[in-house]
């Protein structure tokens, strides 16, 4: 990929897994049989798959389809006779009661009455129920002592029988837009007329020779590097090119391939954050007050994010920063990781495969923060179109925001909850400037013992990789999410899209627990994830102070013939590398096998501080590791911002001034997307695995929503932790610096409202951006860091760890703009994500947002921080805590979208109690639709509440009905039933029409 | 007096063992978490135990279906020793995943009845989280209070009960072996989402003819603390809560 002298040879050209091609069946001698096995439900009734992907083709339009059947298919190649397949059938693939099977010779034999489509995964794509169905089958012929009966491969499908298509246009509309994703599948459709031909063999993946390349880089010109880097999907600027040209011709050679490579996975912006870490000279609004000024960063992140947890100095921050994951102190004995991650690209691909592989990269950093925390909750915040956006204005190659929601949805959960870690707290934010790069935000909370937390490698360690085995999957991921989306890009980067494997990383995890908690201590001096980058990033961080020897040809392959290249930069999932003293090399071995999990020595930490890469003893790769990490050219760049006094961030939501409309102003406010219910989603989440569930994420007799999570880590201790965040993007369409404080403060009141002691809250950043390219969007992003560097100092709220996407972008033709009516250029909206994890001293003092008692008072605690500045707010925090802690709250929630109105409608929901509302102009000045910051309300008795100063806005009402009039003239009377209703009707199965 | 050993068993995915520990603990037991494979090479082991519990989870990652790997696993090395410790006066507990494997492992309804039962994808075609009230159908099951009603959440995507012919249901309940039912507030078994998976009769877990063998979808070991209900923070309790006392029934059982 990377054009070389030898552009010829075969290596230049794997984009996808496996090239287009290839040889079918080249391996299978004539004494492997083929079988298939096809599965399906006994009676229509059992079919729930079926009637699942029916709703589903209705939804795009294809009112008039009947009926969909399901059946799945085992393909068998191995040596084993008929009655070997029967058996496996009957007592393992099939269950004897809700389901039948039939039994065929060869891979495609099958007619069916009705047209069909069978979807296949595209070869090499990795498939974690064909292996596990091998294992078993292999097993059971043991088990049924026909050990001369062998398996060598099993693959699944799927396939549907359509009754009531129009034609095969029809049907392939089906496969596409419903039952297969073609960057990692296929699908074949027989009948109406078709009949495609299903292959009657495994492919054979390219076995490619060894040939050492080198990329003549020392002659080309900057016109030349520029092509490169893009070509050869580097991705680095025309500066970085220039800076490894002129460094290897001052070494007089050329780099190889795998060493262009590697510098680009290091320098790239999903690696090295160079964008927030440049020096930047800033002109423009003032932070937080009128005027103009001019500023110079020298690193905007450390002066910004890094600087507001210096200057906060506490000492319950016991790692930050320098690891995977940040961790604060929980007691004496234990700390708590928190780390949150996106995985927007290859979701935008494919939704299932990139949300699973996104949760599972965040778990895999908190396994590879310290010595390894315990994975004890997760955390999911999407960013997607609405689910009813109109089909025919979709760009090519761009999937619709509701198959997006759905499938990202489908991947947290099968992922999360194979994984048994809770997902406890989350959001969905809806704008239609998300089509064609939803946002998936993915956090892992872990338990780790306060003598675990560091780590270091030491000369002589072994280098250990262990889980998933290396294929051609995820190769580029790194440079592929530091570029922008194009509408080609799912085409050239399938090969960056990957299918997770839950069990595997859960088994990694079993084991690496078993190591880090030996009886003879921890096994190993040092570990992390290989993510992004894979073995290259991995090794060459881990090694950066000491130096490292790789060999290649020792690492598990998943099959022959890769490049020592792809095995040097594939991202496939489920790895963590370790660094293992030699004395303890058998021990940690044997741990790993007990667990089945495959773990071999790939190399040595040296002390030389090079990083040295062979293949078969052949050196394919030499880097000092001091350019390596410190070689990169540091830049600077111009800011600026001007005020948008006339900006209009949304114009798809009501004015929030306006009251009147009565109470169907508040049902609709209550279905707009970004407030209704997310219970559909929440419902598929496991979220109390693991039994430290104390606040769910939906609470009350009605399921209402809860403002944050909370957790008890340690089963014989009272003690918890709450888990809560703030986003606001559409305030960054006004003021970045406003947006960063809001979301600061939302994230705070979040956890507030359920009992956290607010002077002991952590949080993270997350930034996803649209391209960095002009002083405006730059500016923007100063802005961002400095809104969230005020609050945070102000709040007391240190940053523990963070992470940045840009380029969250998409580009389609001229041509395409003007069919779909979209604008050429799709950018995200800013988005800035905080998350927040508090420490609750004591769980039995938590409370809840539902309603508990008639009688009560409802009172409202508000003090904007945008008007009336960080200091009196904090105070409001502060005050509203002190209450909750003193026992004197019974409901605590926070006012957020849709403003009073939606928040009280809500606690009414939650308990299906009612409640009457009655404000004055000086209560709440505010419409009662007006989202405003800083903003609590609180169920109280009335003794309490008229004690606390706060005022009383209302009362909780046996009657479940909710009134509510400003100065006498009533402006909402509406039943709780109908309210709850109009919350939960619009995602009750995703979106759409 | 001597406790009750009990042996929690985990393999590849099984995800809920560090609670259901706890639970035996917490109930005065006293649990060993040994791995599948390490009982495999070595059944004998069986015999230092009264009672072994399948935790949930994701065995072998439900892979072709819910449990029948690891159901797999048992029926061609460990249903003769499961047996023989039920008929020497044992106990066997599968939660939700546990459940699962013993039906498929043929444990459930036990007595040599095949090719009933089984446990299948829930009538929505998804996984499910949400809390179940449940009522005690059976006197013979020890780990259960005859007429108790019982709540804890159920979270699996394939939990429905279903049998091979209509019969199976009724003969089921005629022979105690129906443990739990779904129920709503009315006394039904069949609406949604009370009974949150569409299962026949609203089974939600069944016992063998012994009552020392209990298998159920709901996860009692998330119910062992009062602040683990959903309206923990709105309503009185009194009494251990309800996961706790399935625990703690065996317990009692196994000590006398």
């Amino acid at each position: 990929m990377v054009p070389t002298e030898d552009a010829d040879t075969p290596g230049c050209e794997i984009f996808r897994q496996f090239p287009s091609g290839l040889d079918m069946g080249q391996n299978n001698d004539a004494a492997t049989t083929h079988w298939h096995v096809r599965v399906r439900p006994k009676a229509a009734q059992l079919d729930g798959h079926g009637r699942d992907v029916l709703a589903d083709v209705r939804q795009i339009g294809l009112e008039h389809i009947e009926g969909i059947r399901s059946s799945r298919l085992y393909l068998i190649a191995g040596r084993l006779g008929e009655s070997d397949v029967d058996l496996l059938a009957r007592d393992l693939l099939a269950d004897p009661v809700a389901e039948v099977y039939t039994v065929g010779p060869g891979f495609s034999e099958r007619v069916d009455e009705l047209p069909a489509i069978e979807v296949h995964r595209q070869p090499g794509v990795m498939n974690p129920v064909a292996i596990s169905a091998r294992d078993a089958c292999r097993r059971a012929l043991v088990a049924a002592d026909r050990a001369e009966a062998t398996i060598d491969e099993i693959q699944t499908a799927r396939r549907y029988e359509v009754a009531g298509a129009k034609g095969v246009d029809e049907l392939d509309r089906i496969a596409r837009r419903v039952l297969a994703n073609e960057c990692i599948e296929t699908w074949y459709i027989q009948g109406s007329g078709r009949s495609d031909p299903i292959p009657d063999a495994f492919p054979t993946p390219p076995n490619l020779p060894f040939k050492l390349q080198h990329v003549a880089i020392r002659e080309l010109d900057d016109a030349a590097l520029t092509k490169m880097s893009r070509e050869a999907h580097l991705f680095l600027s025309l500066e970085e090119m220039q800076t490894i040209r002129d460094y290897y011709a001052r070494l007089k050679r050329d780099p190889t391939d795998l060493e262009l490579e590697t510098l680009a996975q290091t320098w790239s912006e999903h690696c090295v954050h160079k964008t927030l870490k440049s020096a930047i000279d800033y002109r423009g609004d003032d932070f937080g007050k009128p005027g103009v000024i001019e500023a110079r960063f020298d690193n905007l992140l450390k002066e910004t994010i890094v600087q507001a947890t210096d200057t906060l100095d506490r000492d319950w921050c016991l790692s930050v920063f320098v690891d995977n994951a940040g961790v604060i102190a929980f007691d004496d004995e234990y700390g708590i990781a928190f780390k949150a991650e996106t995985h927007n690209h290859p979701s935008a691909i494919e939704p299932y495969g990139g949300a699973a592989t996104g949760i599972g990269g965040c778990i895999r950093d908190v396994m590879g923060c310290g010595l390894g925390a315990k994975p004890i909750a997760s955390t999911d915040v999407f960013c997607v179109a609405p689910p009813d956006f109109d089909a025919k204005k979709l760009p090519k190659d761009v999937l619709h925001p509701r198959r997006v929601l759905k499938g990202i949805v489908s991947g947290v959960r099968d992922y999360g909850n194979r994984m048994g870690i809770p997902t406890v707290n989350g959001t969905i934010y809806f704008d239609e400037r998300y089509l064609a790069n939803p946002l998936v935000f993915c956090g892992c909370v872990g338990l780790i013992p306060r003598d675990r937390i560091h780590k270091a490698p030491n000369t002589g360690d072994r280098i250990v990789v262990a889980g998933g085995r290396t294929g051609r999957d995820g190769i580029h991921g790194a440079t592929f999410s530091s570029a922008e989306l194009t509408d080609t890009h799912a085409d050239e980067f399938a090969h960056a899209v990957q299918i997770g494997n839950a069990i595997q990383e859960k088994t990694l995890l079993d084991a690496q627990l078993l190591a880090r908690d030996h009886p003879d201590g921890c096994l190993y001096s040092s570990v992390t994830d290989c993510g992004a980058g894979g073995l290259s990033s991995a090794v060459g961080e881990m090694g950066e102070e000491l130096g490292a020897e790789v060999e290649l040809g020792t690492v598990p392959l998943k099959y022959a013939g890769l490049t020592y290249e792809e095995i040097w930069i594939s991202e496939a999932q489920e790895r963590m590398v370790f660094a293992v003293p030699p004395e303890n090399l058998d021990k940690f071995l044997a741990v790993f096998a007990a667990e089945e999990v495959e773990a071999t020595v790939i190399g040595t930490f040296s002390d030389d501080g090079t990083l040295r890469v062979r293949y078969n003893q052949q050196t394919v790769g030499e880097l000092d590791m001091a350019f390596l990490h410190h070689g990169l050219p540091k830049t600077t760049r111009t800011a600026t911002w001007e005020a948008k006094r006339d900006a209009s961030p949304r114009n798809d939501i009501p004015r929030s001034e306006d009251e009147t409309g009565g109470s169907d102003r508040l049902l609709s406010a209550l279905s707009e997307l970004n407030t209704a219910s997310k219970e559909w989603v929440i419902r598929q989440y496991d979220h109390e695995v693991q039994g430290r569930s104390v606040v769910k994420p939906l609470v009350g007799a009605m399921a209402g929503p809860s403002d944050a999570a909370v957790l008890r880590p340690l089963y014989d201790s009272s003690r918890g932790i709450s888990i809560g965040c703030g986003l606001c993007p559409e305030l960054g369409d006004v003021d970045p610096y406003n947006m960063a404080v809001v979301a600061v403060d939302e994230a705070l009141r979040n956890v507030v409202c359920v009992g956290t002691n607010p002077e002991k809250v952590a949080i993270l950043d997350n930034f996803c951006w649209p391209k960095v390219d002009t002083e405006e969007s730059l500016g923007a992003l100063v802005r961002t860091c400095r809104g969230a560097h005020d609050a945070a100092v102000a709040y007391g709220l240190p940053f523990v760890s963070g992470k940045d996407s840009l380029n969250n972008e998409y580009s389609m033709s001229e041509e395409e703009a003007k069919r779909t009516g979209l604008p050429a250029r799709i950018a995200i909206p800013n988005t800035l994500l905080i998350s927040s994890l508090g420490i609750v001293d004591d769980v039995s003092r938590c409370v809840t947002m539902d309603l508990k008692e008639p009688g009560n008072a409802l009172v409202v605690a508000s003090c904007p921080v945008d008007r009336h500045g960080l200091d009196k707010a904090h105070a409001l925090h502060r005050k509203v805590a002190g209450l909750i802690d003193a026992k004197l709250v019974r409901a605590a929630h926070d006012v957020s979208d849709g403003g009073l109105a939606v928040a009280i409608a809500e606690m009414c929901i939650a308990s299906n109690l009612g409640a009457s509302v009655a404000v004055g102009s000086d209560d709440y000045g505010d419409s009662i639709y007006a989202g405003v910051a800083t903003t609590y309300v609180l169920e109280m008795k009335p003794s309490d509440a008229e004690a606390s100063g706060f005022p009383a806005v209302g009362r909780v009402e046996s009657d479940a009905r909710l009134t509510v009039s400003r100065d006498a003239t009533e402006l909402v009377n509406v039943p709780v039933d109908d309210l709850g209703r109009a919350w939960r009707k619009p995602l009750a199965s995703g979106g759409g029409r | 007096m001597a406790k009750v050993r009990v042996l929690v068993l985990r393999t590849a995915g099984i995800n809920c063992d560090e609670e259901v520990m706890h639970c035996w603990q917490a109930a005065g037991g006293e649990p060993t978490l040994m791995h599948l494979n390490a009982l495999s090479d070595d059944p004998a082991v069986l015999e230092r135990f009264q009672i072994v519990t399948i935790p949930g989870g994701f065995s072998y990652g439900d892979d072709v279906a819910a449990g029948a790997i690891f159901a797999q696993r048992v029926a061609s090395r460990l249903a003769e020793p499961l047996r023989d410790l039920v008929q020497r006066g044992g106990g066997i507990l599968g939660i939700c995943n546990g459940f699962q494997i013993l039906v498929k492992a043929g444990l459930l309804p036990g007595d040599g009845e095949t090719n009933a039962v089984t446990v299948t994808y829930n009538d929505s075609a998804k996984f499910e989280a949400r809390w179940v009230r449940l009522e005690v159908c059976t006197d013979r099951c020890v780990f259960l209070t005859p007429g108790a009603h019982l709540e804890m959440p159920v979270e699996h995507a394939e939990g429905k009960v279903v049998t091979a012919d209509d019969a199976v249901v009724s003969r089921l309940a005629e022979a105690g072996k129906i443990a739990v039912r779904y129920v709503d507030d009315t006394g039904r078994y069949d609406s949604y989402p009370a009974n949150p998976n569409g299962s026949e009769g609203g089974i939600a877990g069944l016992c063998d003819g012994t009552g020392r063998v209990l298998g159920l979808m709901p996860h009692p070991d998330r119910h062992f603390e009062h602040a683990h209900h959903p309206r923990w923070t709105s309503r009185r309790t009194d009494g251990p809560p309800d996961g706790l006392t399935v625990f703690q029934n065996a317990v009692r059982f196994w000590q006398s």
